[in-house]
Order: C-alpha cells, then structure tokens, then sequence
C-alpha cells in the first residue's frame, strides 16, 4: 500500500465519484489466441442475458468458433459497420440502444480511414464515457508496452495495438487461462513465457487495485502479495552486492526494489561521494530511490517500509558500527527488535 | 510402482475461493476428454449443490465412494483402491488439500492421488491457493483464519500443469448473494470471512503469482534437465539454512524459508542446535515441540538434523560454513521478556559470527485481525 499526498488522495476520490457516472470496463485477457477468451466473454454475456440484462454485441470477430457464433446467435447484436473491408463499432446507434451491457470482441482493432477516431478502444471510451458497461477481450501481444516482450519470445508482434494503461484503468481484468497447448517443444517454452507474463501483468493490475481500494477505504494493512525488497544504504555499506542481491531477489520474485537512505547532517565528504555513487547504483538496478528524512533513522525506515508495503528489508552488517549510537545501542539490533512483520536481512561487509 | 506403467499427469486448477468454478472448469475439460473417446473417471466430486457443475457430471462414469465409519459416525472418502481396480486413463478428483477421515489408508487426499499418479493414471484436481503450505501465515496475517487442510508445496511443484481459474471477485460476490456459491445461510457467514473484497482480491493476485511461479519453475526444471542430459551440472548458487528452536514461531519460519528457497532455487537445510544431543536440557513439552517442528520441515523436504554444541551460535555459524551455506533464518518471536533479552543476545551474536553470509531475521507473521 503506497501513501499518496493529499492532493493525489483527492483526485482519486473525485475520480471514484465521476467513475459512478461511467460504464464499467471488463477486459478478457489471454495470452495467445485460442485460449478460450472470446468464449469465456460471450458465455458471461449470455449468463447475464439470462438473468434479464440489456446485452447488445458491437463486435464479433471475423471466424468465430462454433460455440461462440451459438452465444451470438441469441443475443442481440448492432452489427459493425464495413468501411474498405475494415469493421467500425457503430457507436451512435449504440450509444441510441442505450444497453446495460456491450460485448467488443477484440478491442484492439484499427478503425478504417477516415473514422471519428482511428482505434477501437477510443470508440469503447466514448461507450463507457456514456455509461454504457462494456466487456471486451485482448490477447497479451496486442498490449503495446508489451509487444517489445512478445517480440522478444516469438520474433513478431501485429501491428494494432492498445496502451497500457488503458488495461491498468479497466474495472477488472479477467485472465483467460489455459495450459499451452503446442506442437513443439519451443512452441511451448514460447508460451510458457507468454503465459507467465500475462498472469503477472494481471496480477500487477489487480494489485494496484487493491492499493487504490485499501486506500480508498482507509484501510492501513499490508498483504505481502507481492514481495518489496528495501535496500537501505549506508555511506559504507557494501551496497553494490546488496543491490545486485535486491535486484535478483526481486526478480525471482516478480516482486519490486526500492533502495533508502536517511539523509544524515555533518557527513564527510567521503561519505556523501560513496552515497552518491550509491544512488546511481541503486537507478542502475532499477530500483525506486527515496532519501528519507529524520532525526531517528530506524524510525523513519520503518515508517517508509510500512507505508510501501516492504516485505524485506536488506541491511548492512556495518550498520552496527555505522552511526554514533553507543547511548541507545547498535542502530541493527533496534531495527531488528522493531522491525515487526517485515524479514530483515543482514549482510555481510 | 509396477515398472511398467509411466507416471501419471497431474493437472492442478488452481483458484482462489469456493465458487470461483474450479470444479466446473476441470469437468469442462473432462467432458471435452470424454467426448475425444478417452476414457475419463470421476474419481470425488463434491457436488456442493450447485446445479450448474452438478450438471457438467453428466455421462460421465462415477467410482462409488468408500463409507468409513469412525466415531460412530459414517464419512464418505474417496475409494482410491477402485479406481486403481478401475484403471482409467485420467481420474477427476475434486479438493486436493482434504484429510481423510481417520482411519482411512492415507491420511490425506494428495497422497490417495499420488496413488492414482503412481499407477499410470492422470488426475485433474482442484485447489485455492490458501491451502498451499508456505502462504498458512501469510493467510492467517491477512486474513485471521488459519487453513487447516494444507498442501506441502512441493507436492504442487511436482504437478505437470497449474491452471488459474480466475473470476473477478466482484463476479463472485455476485455469485454469492445469488445462492450460486453457498445456501444463503452460509453465504451471509461466508462474507464476513473469506469472502470480504479486498481479501478476494489480495488472495486472487496470490493465485496469479503462484500461477506464473508454476510454469516458471517448471521451465527452469525443463532447462536443468536439459542441460543434466547435455552432461552440465546445475549448481544451486544459494543454500538456506533455518534455525529452529521450540517456540511456535518455528513453522512460521520453516514456511517462509521454504518458500524463499523455491523463489530462489535454493537448496534448504534446518537445524535445531542443543547443548546435549539427546535433548536433556528441555522439557519434555519442548521435546515434543523440536519433534514436531524436525517432522513439519522434513515434510515439506528441507533436510532436518540435530546439532548439538556447548556454543549455540558458534555451532550453527560453524555448521553453516562447512556446508557453504549462503544465508541463515532466525526467528525473531519472543515470548516473554526475559526470553526476548536472551534472544536478543543470541541472534546479535549470530550476526557477528556469520560475517561472511547473509543472515536473516524472519518476521513474525501473526494475525493482525483482517481488515
């Protein structure tokens, strides 16, 4: 759970109130075509048919699969208009229909030339601007901040594409799962990468989601679903191989670094070089960066690891003798006594 | 083992609450099975009253079930021997992580399944994610309940697939005030429990995670056994050693270090150090205490052992460096204050000794009472 400023905390309440008057969006994610998303998204479109919703279709893709083409069938649908071969939502007579629900089968599609608005998923925010709830579906290569990924694993991506962030503003996300069925043995490494990589992005959404709502709620718990590694850097600890230990440690667990240092008065010169060189080494694993502030150091690195949700705090066995501390104790030993709900780990100079 | 038939396939859906259609979901695949001619068993179902996967069992051949009676009173388990007699190609077998009443052959329903899988026969099974072993504190931390019926994670690690079946909590807690999930008598209790949102939410991004860790680890397992074939032997470059000592906090400690070590791919020792091999110095309680914990970690496949020197930190560091272990788990829970202070003292002097490894204080991960 992030702490944000007032100002941020504001935006976001105000945020949740326009959000009353906007349809809600539901994306159906797979990771490779023919995992089933389009059935999954058409099955609940029938569900909520049958239990009395105002469900229209906007859009079908061009070969539906049997059971599919069944669903669609039964529901009502405002077909797509053609314009060169190219299928454009008709959002005037949807928006007209006023359904409770509409279903978009493939929101990444480009409109044709010459359209109010060249993709398909603009089209779907002027439905949802319009407090129309649609549910939609989207396999992982046509999420542009991931398309470098897929290229990486497969040698291609299409050229259609819809932003992140699109996803990450979706009400829900729903992964599609389902084992890799492939040919060959590469095939299904492929895959399996593809498949990892859509669980953990939804798993990301789905834990911002979870900060905004505890946020929202004021609720001030930590969950631990995702481990955050804090490094926290002294001017003489051996911060290169707690990085390096931080970085691969977060990877592992597809969790996030931070790296902290209280900022201390009357340090030496030598000193302030050696946390400079630190800060970059920290930017250079990637890791968030904050310098805290504080008279009471273990203090303060407590409260950053609460407000952040840190699973895991690295710390240098140097600390010990670090700071000037003879009167309270060693500086470690606090922090260990303090550290409730958080694994402290001690390493080596 | 016959030596004849292979291994069986384990196929786990993985979920994150009841209803979320896990059961649905593996009939589903069952039935698409049955209908491409292979011969497919249900093995346990638990119905559940819900009509629609009530439905999904049609045509399907069911094994009976065994009536064992214990207490006075009949309970209804699986009946593994049958289905061995039986012999399908793929058993469906419904909630994983249950226990066997006592009294049966196995006391828990993955080892009936380890059964089946050793005999030839794929399984699909269904479970949450709640249930896996090294997430008992973590669950209980968030969410005040403690599952009981858990599942070594080793024994998921072992399975050939791991699919999520994933539904938005929301969709669920529709579901739920439906009567779908639950009679409604249950639901209304349901939903002061588990099914709260946010805890739905926080336990749905667990399955997911689990999920990708899964197929990850199943990757790694590919590429090491690739390159075992190739002749390239794969070292693990971590090894974690975990301290037990006789207070509760030790399985916590055992969970959480076994699962780093599964992250990391670290291999995974415990000790338990004592002034006297034979355990002299405790009382029996504690006795019973190092017993249990020895017995939970070797469950869970960390190689237990006692230890026994007039130094206790001096015999764990001197241990840990002879078997190049990279980095050292300590409890940090203290009962009373007098036992703080001593605890206090010892794992400073761990620190101090074990200069050249990592050492880490493991957090006590206890209830802080839900939202």
């Amino acid at each position: 759970m992030r702490q944000r400023d007032p100002d941020a905390l504001l935006k976001h309440v105000q945020a949740a109130e326009r959000a009353a008057a906007r349809g809600t969006l539901k994306v159906f994610l797979g990771y490779a075509s023919g995992v089933g998303k389009s059935f999954r998204m058409f099955d609940e479109a029938r569900r909520r048919h049958d239990r009395g919703q105002d469900v229209v279709v906007a859009a079908v893709q061009p070969t539906m699969s049997v059971d599919v083409a069944e669903i669609v069938s039964v529901l009502e649908s405002i077909p797509a208009k053609v314009i060169e071969g190219i299928p454009l939502i008709d959002t005037d007579a949807v928006i007209a229909r006023r359904p409770q629900l509409c279903v978009v089968d493939g929101l990444a599609y480009d409109n044709p030339p010459g359209s109010p608005r060249s993709k398909r998923y603009l089209d779907v925010e002027v439905l949802l601007g319009a407090g129309i709830n649609v549910i939609a579906s989207l396999n992982l290569e046509y999420i542009d901040e991931q398309q470098a990924f897929v290229r990486g694993v497969t040698g291609t991506a299409p050229a259609e594409s819809v932003p992140q962030e699109f996803i990450d503003r979706a009400d829900e996300v729903v992964i599609v799962d389902a084992p890799p069925e492939a040919a060959t043995n590469a095939q299904a490494q492929q895959l399996s990468q593809l498949r990892q990589r859509a669980l953990l992005l939804t798993a990301d959404v789905v834990d911002r989601q979870l900060e905004a709502y505890l946020e929202l709620h004021g609720v001030r718990q930590t969950w631990g679903t995702q481990e955050r590694i804090a490094v926290c850097m002294t001017p003489r600890a051996n911060a290169t191989a707690m990085l390096a230990s931080g970085r691969r440690n977060a990877d592992r667990f597809h969790g996030e670094l931070f790296a902290i240092y209280v900022s201390q008065p009357n340090l030496t010169p030598d000193d302030r070089s050696a946390l400079a060189r630190n800060v970059t080494l920290a930017r250079a694993q990637q890791a968030h960066v904050d310098i805290l502030e504080g008279k009471d150091p273990i203090g303060a690195i407590l409260a950053y690891a609460r407000t952040n949700g840190i699973t895991q705090l690295f710390v240098g066995h140097n600390l010990r003798k670090g700071w000037r501390t003879r009167l309270t104790g060693s500086l470690l030993d606090r922090l260990i006594a303090e550290a409730e709900g958080l694994d402290v780990r001690v390493f080596p100079h | 083992m016959t030596g004849v038939a292979p291994r069986g396939r384990l196929k786990v859906f993985l979920g994150y609450a009841a209803g979320v259609g896990k059961t649905y979901q593996m009939l589903t695949e069952a039935q698409d099975l049955h209908a491409h001619g292979v011969d497919v068993v249900i093995g346990y179902f638990e119905p559940h009253g819900r009509a629609e996967t009530i439905a999904m069992t049609e045509g399907l051949e069911s094994v009976p079930r065994k009536t064992i009676e214990y207490r006075g009173a009949t309970f209804e388990e699986m009946d593994t021997d049958a289905i061995l007699d039986r012999r399908p190609h793929v058993a469906v077998v419904d909630e994983f992580p249950h226990t066997n009443v006592p009294g049966s052959l196995r006391a828990k329903r993955y080892e009936d399944v380890h059964a089946l899988l050793d005999a030839g026969i794929d399984v699909f099974t269904t479970m949450n994610v709640q249930h896996l072993e090294s997430l008992n504190d973590q669950i209980w931390q968030s969410t005040g309940v403690r599952v009981r019926e858990t599942i070594p994670d080793w024994v998921l690690k072992q399975a050939d697939e791991v699919v999520m079946v994933d539904l938005t909590p929301r969709a669920l807690l529709n579901r739920l005030e439906r009567g779908v999930v639950y009679p409604s008598e249950r639901a209304r209790l349901a939903l002061q429990n588990f099914f709260r949102e946010p805890t739905l939410v926080a336990l749905r991004e667990l399955a997911m995670r689990q999920t990708a860790h899964a197929a990850e680890s199943r990757h790694q397992d590919e590429v090491r056994h690739t390159a075992s074939a190739e002749g390239i032997a794969l070292r693990a470059d971590e090894r974690l050693l975990l301290m037990i000592d006789p207070t509760p906090a030790s399985a916590a400690l055992i969970r959480r270090g076994r699962r780093v070590a599964d992250y990391l791919q670290a291999e995974c020792l415990a000790v338990y150090v004592t002034r006297s091999a034979d355990l002299r110095g405790l009382t029996p309680e504690q006795r019973e205490s190092v017993d249990r914990q020895l017995n939970f970690a070797r469950g869970l496949r960390i190689e237990s052992r006692i230890l026994d020197g007039e130094d206790v930190a001096q015999a764990l560091v001197t241990f840990a460096r002879l078997h190049a272990v990279t980095q050292i788990f300590v409890t940090r829970h203290e009962e009373s204050r007098v036992a703080a202070l001593l605890k206090r003292g010892l794992v400073q002097r761990i620190v101090n000794l074990a200069y050249d490894m990592q050492v880490t204080i493991v957090a006590n991960r206890s209830e802080r009472g839900g939202t």
